[in-house]
């Protein structure tokens, strides 16, 4: 080899070591910005007793710091659901995530409960309950459920997201079950999960 | 800058360090030598506003770090500590919350004027580009910063902004959990944006202030005519149009510092909330993750922002659309064809185009204040296609302009 030759095979070799040699020096750092080990550990279920909560009224839960409703749905607010069908972004829960026993018009196991994550799904606020038919601030046609005040994303009283707001898809609907009927349990039966 | 060049200094101890470090010379260069062209008008001082709030920033924040503390157990009684119990505490405080406002104040400003005059345009792309980094870091600053107090509004704001990012496909939802290093909006965010605030945005922006200036003072000053002083040098070498910078243009920018501090203490003393513009009520309240408040805005500043990113009835493109309105800033110097710098000189078209722009910023900046119901969205849609049109049409308008002759020589009344 030139001497040309050596000395340039010699510096792309260096500067292919360095860049090699960086990567792996900087990995650790990234790495580093994760969820840590104790972060994942408080992803633990919780428990909520739901015998003294009363129909048409609802509780604020957090879980893994992530506020869930659950709403105990009064026999009128299940009527009223079936009623607004059209104007649903995602009626059927196709885009949207849920467990399995959850993807029907109701989104729930037990149709009078409802959880749900208070998530909007477009950028995370904590939507408020508007629970009255009809209010002045909603419109004439609001047939209660949620609206979103950062940036106006309204949901039916399923979680479902009307068409014409940010929200691309319902709230999320977080894995529970039910021990003895009125226990509520977050955070079990995850690989139920459909994305 | 040869080697042999002559100190300035008397003082032996002058001389002593001139021989062993360049000091002459680096006065010479950037101060005493530096020729900036003598018909600068009020829009050139916003450049030396900004670095007067960068140290009053740096210095207050320092004395910040000594009493706050960045968990979320702690931060905001820390911060009322700050406020009701250290000595002169709430006069450092306000100042820094004040100073955040003042900043993006005097930036706004010192951008226009280069939209004004077209320092954008060749030889100076790269001043701009740098200074494009710099607002970029310093809204990224301000965002950390404003998740500190871990008051209400902190926690929601930050909450929506990182939320962003999980619309990037595939990797978005690691990439917000990398972001937080949490399922939610933890103690670990917090602690980290604070590492982020105090350590290496300010480092950065250190960085590029050099570079920022170290460009400006290789190609020059521009001016109101646009025009390049070198182009016209005396026997000595030195642009006739051009005044050294000290003692001409410091001892007129100290006017200017004086008037400005008297405005900025005036907002410290009287009106550090400025009516809920520098420091919002929902923040005087810890943070709640149940409780999203009732008309959750950003800070004034990024306003303009947030009203496009509310004006797009899709998430992702809302998030799109938000990036690129920022982004776009960067590219001036290529959209604009008009080979004419200065407005004085230019045609109507980039003036109305301008002065729609101001307008579309200034309205979107009112209606991110506003809840998106109604004719507040679809005034934001409108004003967001003006938005868009300014930059996205500009190489097409600034071809057709019939521009003004531009004088050989700078214009100023005497």
């Amino acid at each position: 080899m030139s001497k040309v030759g050596r000395r340039k095979f010699l510096s792309i070799a260096t500067s292919v070591t360095s860049v090699i040699g960086g990567a792996f020096a900087v990995t650790p750092f990234i790495l580093s910005f994760q969820p840590s080990k104790k972060a994942k550990a408080l992803g633990a279920s919780i428990k909520v007793d739901l015998s003294n909560l009363e129909p048409g009224s609802l509780i604020k839960v957090l879980y893994r710091g992530t506020p869930f409703y659950v709403v105990h749905r009064s026999d009128d607010m299940i009527a009223q659901l079936k009623t607004i069908n059209s104007d649903l972004r995602d009626p059927d829960s196709e885009l949207s995530i849920q467990p399995n026993f959850a993807k029907n018009e109701l989104r729930s196991m037990k149709p009078k409960y409802l959880v749900v994550e208070g998530v909007c799904t477009h950028l995370g606020c904590a939507p408020i309950e508007k629970f009255s038919i009809a209010p002045a601030d909603m419109g004439p046609d609001w047939r209660g459920g949620f609206y979103c005040p950062c940036h106006g994303s309204k949901f039916d009283l399923s979680g479902r997201v009307f068409s014409g707001v940010p929200a691309p898809s319902n709230l999320r609907i977080p894995p529970h079950r039910f021990e003895n009927g009125s226990i509520l349990v977050v955070g079990e039966n995850s690989e139920d999960m459909n994305v | 800058m040869s080697k042999q060049e002559e100190s300035i200094f008397t003082n032996p101890i002058l001389k002593w360090v001139d021989d062993r470090f360049p000091l002459s010379s680096l006065i010479k260069d950037h101060a005493t030598e530096y020729y900036a062209s003598k018909n600068f008008n009020i829009w050139y001082i916003f450049g030396v506003l900004s670095m007067v709030v960068l140290i009053i920033m740096l210095m207050t924040g320092f004395f910040l770090t000594m009493n706050y503390k960045p968990s979320t157990e702690d931060a905001f009684n820390s911060v009322e500590y700050i406020m009701r119990s250290v000595e002169w505490g709430w006069l450092i405080r306000y100042m820094h919350s004040t100073g955040s406002s003042f900043f993006f104040i005097v930036v706004y400003l010192h951008m226009f004027r280069g939209m004004l005059y077209g320092s954008y345009k060749k030889p100076r792309e790269l001043i701009w580009i740098v200074g494009m980094l710099l607002y970029f870091c310093l809204m990224a600053e301000a965002f950390f910063g404003y998740l500190l107090p871990w008051g209400n509004m902190s926690y929601w704001a930050g909450q929506v902004i990182v939320n962003l990012f999980s619309y990037i496909p595939v990797i978005g939802e690691t990439l917000t959990e990398w972001i937080r290093g949490d399922y939610f909006m933890s103690d670990i965010t917090l602690n980290r944006f604070f590492a982020f605030h105090v350590i290496l945005l300010p480092l950065a922006i250190l960085a590029l202030v050099v570079a920022h200036i170290l460009a400006l003072h290789h190609v020059g000053s521009n001016n109101p005519d646009g025009i390049e002083i070198k182009d016209y040098k005396d026997e000595s070498g030195k642009p006739i149009d051009g005044v050294a910078f000290h003692p001409f243009h410091t001892s007129k920018d100290l006017v200017a510092i004086i008037v400005f501090l008297i405005l900025y203490f005036a907002a410290v003393f009287y009106a550090p909330e400025m009516g809920g513009l520098f420091l919002e009520v929902d923040n005087f309240e810890p943070a709640d993750p149940l409780k999203t408040p009732e008309h959750i805005v950003p800070s004034w500043y990024f306003t303009p922002y947030y009203a496009i990113l509310r004006a797009i009835p899709n998430a992702a493109l809302g998030a799109v659309f938000l990036v690129a309105a920022v982004l776009l800033f960067v590219f001036l110097p290529w959209l604009d064809r008009c080979s004419v710098k200065s407005i004085r000189y230019r045609g109507w078209q980039y003036k109305v185009a301008l002065f729609a722009f101001v307008v579309s910023f200034v309205v979107l900046g009112y209606l991110g204040m506003q809840p998106a119901t109604g004719i507040y969205v679809l005034l934001a849609r409108i004003f967001t296609i003006i938005y868009f049109a300014f930059f996205l049409l500009m190489p097409f308008y600034t071809k057709l302009e019939k521009t003004k002759p531009v004088p050989h020589r700078v214009v100023y009344k005497k």
